[in-house]
């Protein structure tokens, strides 16, 4: 058997993962967004790659980015994978502090200084 | 059943705001040493051998030492509060893989260009793409050993710097060092004048 993790990513064509779908039901989702997987959520019903997922993330908050390269999945199809199970309530996704938000001078300034003192 | 390639890089629990910075620059200017310098995580990266076809489009010239490129994006990730994490994006320099940037800098906090003295006008392209973006940037030099040393007014003229884009200085291959245009950066966001609150 292959050992997990030494999957070569590329093996399969990229709609295998997703069933076929071809884009996210959602545009928001980013590389940056952050990922919480609901633990009472029943992980039956979901395709392989979806539940691989879901157990990936259930021990703890991830980004989207992070999800992509520990599975080994390319971006696009993670966000596929992650729009219908944000959907469906398996995951939260919490995206990145949107631009709109950025002049917000306090946030910012909490960010500057916890980069000064790291 | 084991479902993951990696243990124990789950955020603190408690994180809820996450940031993403952009870094930008030409090939081999060091976008991925930066990224890994800050990083509290292993940079997560599908750096591969660069193949004899990618020889062609890729200039190696002048750059023995490179024989490894970014093909895909890479990552890297700091946990700045109880609450905030930053992300940080080295993309792709190669102007084949434009349309990853465009995705890339949505939604992003600002950008870092990175400039190796050597080969200045090669960042131009990046600068470019910051500016269309609107994105807010800092231009950081990497201080490679070989290459040449300006004065900041020649390094401003020769990059057709706007006079309050800030430009700094740093080795990317130190922690201390690399941080400082991240700084700038928030510093140079803090600084704007479309900052005051909207009512």
């Amino acid at each position: 058997m292959t050992p997990r993790g030494r999957r070569r990513a590329g093996m399969v064509r990229p709609y295998t993962p997703t069933g076929g779908r071809a884009a996210p039901t959602r545009r928001t989702l980013d590389l940056a967004t952050l990922l919480i997987a609901d633990p009472d959520k029943p992980l039956h019903g979901l395709d392989a790659h979806s539940r691989r997922l879901m157990q990936h993330c259930l021990p703890g908050v991830l980004s989207l980015a992070e999800v992509s390269a520990d599975l080994q999945l390319p971006a696009a199809v993670t966000k596929v994978l992650v729009s219908s199970l944000v959907d469906s309530s398996h995951l939260v996704s919490r995206d990145p502090v949107p631009a709109a938000q950025q002049h917000d001078r306090q946030l910012l300034e909490r960010i500057r200084d916890a980069l000064i003192n790291l | 059943m084991r479902s993951s390639t990696s243990e124990g890089n789950y955020l603190a629990p408690g994180v809820s705001h996450s940031v993403k910075i952009v870094v930008l620059g030409p090939f081999a200017v060091g976008k991925t040493t930066f990224v890994g310098a800050v990083s509290e995580i292993r940079p997560t990266s599908t750096e591969e051998r660069m193949t004899k076809a990618g020889e062609i489009v890729d200039t190696l010239r002048g750059l023995s030492d490179k024989n490894t490129t970014t093909v895909a994006l890479d990552f890297g990730r700091l946990t700045l509060t109880d609450d905030i994490v930053l992300y940080m994006f080295g993309g792709p320099g190669q102007p084949r893989f434009d349309y990853m940037i465009d995705e890339l800098m949505q939604g992003a906090l600002g950008g870092v260009v990175l400039v190796d003295t050597a080969r200045i006008t090669e960042s131009w392209d990046a600068m470019g793409r910051m500016e269309e973006a609107d994105l807010p940037y800092v231009v950081a030099v990497n201080t490679f050993a070989a290459s040449p040393r300006y004065s900041e007014s020649e390094l401003r003229k020769a990059l057709d710097l706007h006079p309050s884009t800030p430009l700094v200085e740093c080795d990317v291959r130190e922690k201390s060092s690399a941080k400082s245009p991240l700084i700038a950066l928030v510093s140079h966001l803090l600084s704007r004048p479309s900052l005051e609150p909207a009512s």
